[in-house]
């Protein structure tokens, strides 16, 4: 299995994006400029988390224009396994990989904290290796991770199980007590309809090593290994 | 040639910010003040023909950049 991880001016959580691949996969991912109009022949896309283009704009606005994009766009079209967290969640979706749009936290606070995800989709090459209903800890990092979409998107994406995650408490449940930041249904990450592009606002490479305080993240990375080699 | 556009969020969209701005104002003592909506206003030299080619070229950046139609209306205004 082969990686690629995008780097954008701007980006921050690049390598620790690369540094979780590399645990998983047993080899460095390619690290891919933002102006590169070509892919290295990959199986799986990271696109990171930071603040591509100091978040002018629209957070993720202008990354979703960048060369690499229309590359990206055409990689996921056949198949390959894109992951979008934080700012890459911003960016996919703001390139139409995702439905969906993520504003302003609702409180107004950049918010930068470990949170509980419950796990609600596994059938899914990132999320086969947890259960369904886990509960898991993994940190979150932003200003803007309100998820939006309007009541008919909203809907098509419950039925046809594009949730992946929502923010809930540590025994598992979902309420507004444990909604982060306003978003709708408390999403916290959603698929695409063939379950093969992942975009979530919390950082599983960050809790990807026991020394990082816990290792919920590492499950994604492997799963992504084990579906893909 | 100049252009103008007016980006606001759509109806039934959070507006945290407009939604601090208004909190700040009655804070002031402008009591009066509700339902404030915070927008863009992007303003463009072009060098179009004629005003109808340029509020169409104008449309487009809107369409592909400038606002995101998930959340965002656009008004388009062009000057001579």
């Amino acid at each position: 299995m082969k990686a690629a991880v995008i780097v954008f001016p701007g980006s921050n959580a690049d390598r620790d994006a690369a540094v979780a691949v590399e645990q998983s996969i047993g080899a460095p991912p390619k690290m891919v400029w933002h102006r590169d109009t070509e892919l290295p022949k990959v199986d799986f896309i990271v696109v990171p988390g930071g603040f591509s283009y100091g978040d002018y704009l629209r957070c993720g606005a202008m990354a979703a224009h960048s060369p690499i994009m229309r590359e990206i766009k055409r990689a996921a079209d056949k198949g390959t396994r894109v992951l979008g967290i934080c700012n890459g969640f911003q960016i996919i979706t703001e390139a139409g990989l995702l439905p969906g749009v993520l504003l302003r936290n609702k409180d107004l606070r950049f918010i930068c904290k470990d949170v509980y995800l419950r796990v609600e989709q596994t059938k899914s090459d990132f999320t086969r290796r947890y259960k369904s209903g886990e509960v898991i800890r993994i940190p979150v990092a932003h200003a803007e991770g309100n998820f939006f979409a309007d009541d008919a998107t909203l809907q098509a994406i419950e039925d046809k199980g594009q949730v992946a995650f929502r923010y809930a408490s540590a025994a598992g449940d979902v309420s507004d007590e444990t909604n982060l930041n306003g978003s709708r249904g408390n999403i916290a990450g959603i698929f695409n309809e063939k379950r093969t592009v992942l975009g979530l606002m919390p950082h599983p490479e960050r809790m990807s090593d026991p020394v990082l305080g816990g290792a919920d993240g590492r499950k994604m990375f492997d799963g992504l290994v084990e579906a893909l080699s | 040639m100049k252009a103008r556009v007016h980006i606001t969020l759509k109806n039934g969209v959070l507006d945290p910010q407009g939604k601090a701005v208004e909190n700040a104002l009655h804070g002031l003592g402008f009591g009066g003040v509700s339902d404030v909506r915070q927008g863009k206003f992007i303003e463009m030299k072009l060098k179009a023909g004629d005003a109808a080619a340029a509020k169409k070229e104008v449309e487009e950046m809107c369409r592909s950049l400038l606002a995101n139609t998930v959340i965002e209306n656009y008004a388009v205004e062009v000057i001579d």
